[in-house]
């Protein structure tokens, strides 16, 4: 555009703009495609725990991949440094607690599964158990156990 | 629900030499006030993490608690429930900061380099060092995928104009705590004037939040 202007080639001008004006929407059609990828990741670090669903990953381009990874690491060590002895994990109880225990029951094998006073429960897909409702959350996310509602 | 935790607050705080000076059950209050309040401004507020600190230990003493109490008590159950509910809404309130950090990024840690020596801050130090993280994270990611690879006179993008900023304009409910009088409305339309109001004393409102910004975070009005 200087150059433009220098050369004394001012009809140029108009087109320089023109142009420049359609590089920046490009340009921001462009980061806002990429940005709103990067929210869905986000929400996934959320919904999923912090490791991808292979299907998941498969989607994702590397760069992508290291944000992500990036992104529960800044997390991680957040939520640590909230006190205690490991800090809170604020991935959990997303919802307000109704009741201590929930019917939930199995949709695929998981093994086994120890609860706070030492038992070990055996998932085995289409069992039912009745077990501490801060435990079952991130099975349930998961999709490993289901809330049977009766 | 108050009395169960007194019961567990008063064999815990006995330790007078600290500076908590709050019977648990104000402490959980002010949880509860920080957290409404939170949930519904459009913008961030002023960090509270003394309260958040205050209630961690809180909730690591009752934990302790629980597992000295023999298996099978009915009153194992209730504090069981108190601390779910207690955790639920410290975890609700730390999300809720988190996912305006990252809403708004750009505008906070703008905020938050140009307060003045004596502010209040914005973000607690992990909270900034999330923030930086996350600029960092993102501004990479883009350089990376897209930027580098555009015209030399593109490849930056002004986050500060690029990420929208909070819309204050909002309106919000509030119940008012302390009264207040002369509160000045701005007008939203060019018919409209400017008026004051005066508010009751548990009076209820829905008001744009920007009218009543300073009041929420002296804490003369409750957001509900």
């Amino acid at each position: 555009c200087n150059e433009a202007k220098s050369e004394g080639r001012a009809e140029l001008i108009p087109s320089i703009k023109l142009r420049h004006c359609c590089l920046l929407r490009n340009q921001r059609c462009v980061t806002a495609y990429l940005y709103d990828r990067l929210l869905r990741i986000r929400a996934l670090r959320w919904e999923y725990g912090s490791v991808l669903p292979p299907n998941i990953r498969f989607h994702m381009c590397a760069e992508e991949l290291q944000w992500f990874g990036q992104y529960k690491k800044s997390l991680a060590s957040f939520m640590r440094s909230l006190g205690g002895e490991e800090g809170l994990d604020i991935t959990q109880d997303m919802k307000p607690p109704k009741s201590l225990y929930i019917e939930v029951r199995c949709l695929k094998d998981h093994g086994e599964f120890e609860i706070d006073d030492g038992t070990v429960i055996l998932l085995k897909k289409n069992s039912q158990h009745f077990l501490p409702r801060w435990k079952c959350e991130q099975l349930i996310r998961q999709g490993v156990l289901e809330h049977v509602v009766s | 629900m108050s009395d169960a935790l007194s019961d567990d607050g008063s064999d815990l705080n006995q330790d007078d030499s600290q500076e908590d000076v709050m019977t648990p059950a104000e402490l959980i209050a002010k949880l509860e006030e920080a957290w409404l309040n939170e949930k519904f401004s459009p913008e961030l507020l002023e960090n509270r993490s003394e309260v958040v600190e205050c209630v961690m230990e809180q909730l690591t003493h009752m934990e302790a608690n629980l597992q000295r109490v023999k298996k099978g008590d009915a009153k194992a159950s209730i504090h069981r429930m108190e601390i779910d509910r207690i955790r639920f809404v410290l975890s609700s309130y730390l999300r809720s900061r988190l996912q305006k950090i990252e809403r708004f990024f750009p505008h906070v840690l703008e905020r938050e380099k140009s307060r003045g020596e004596g502010d209040p801050s914005l973000l607690s130090p992990e909270e900034f060092a999330f923030a930086k993280e996350y600029y960092a994270n993102t501004e990479t990611y883009l350089k990376a995928v897209a930027l580098k690879r555009m015209p030399p006179n593109l490849q930056t993008v002004d986050m500060l104009k690029a990420v929208p900023e909070p819309c204050l304009d909002s309106f919000v409910f509030l119940r008012v705590k302390e009264r207040q009088e002369n509160i000045l409305v701005e007008p939203e339309t060019d018919d409209q004037r400017e008026y004051v109001v005066d508010l009751e004393e548990g009076s209820q409102h829905l008001m744009r939040y920007r009218t009543i910004a300073p009041l929420v975070s002296s804490g003369a009005v409750q957001l509900i």
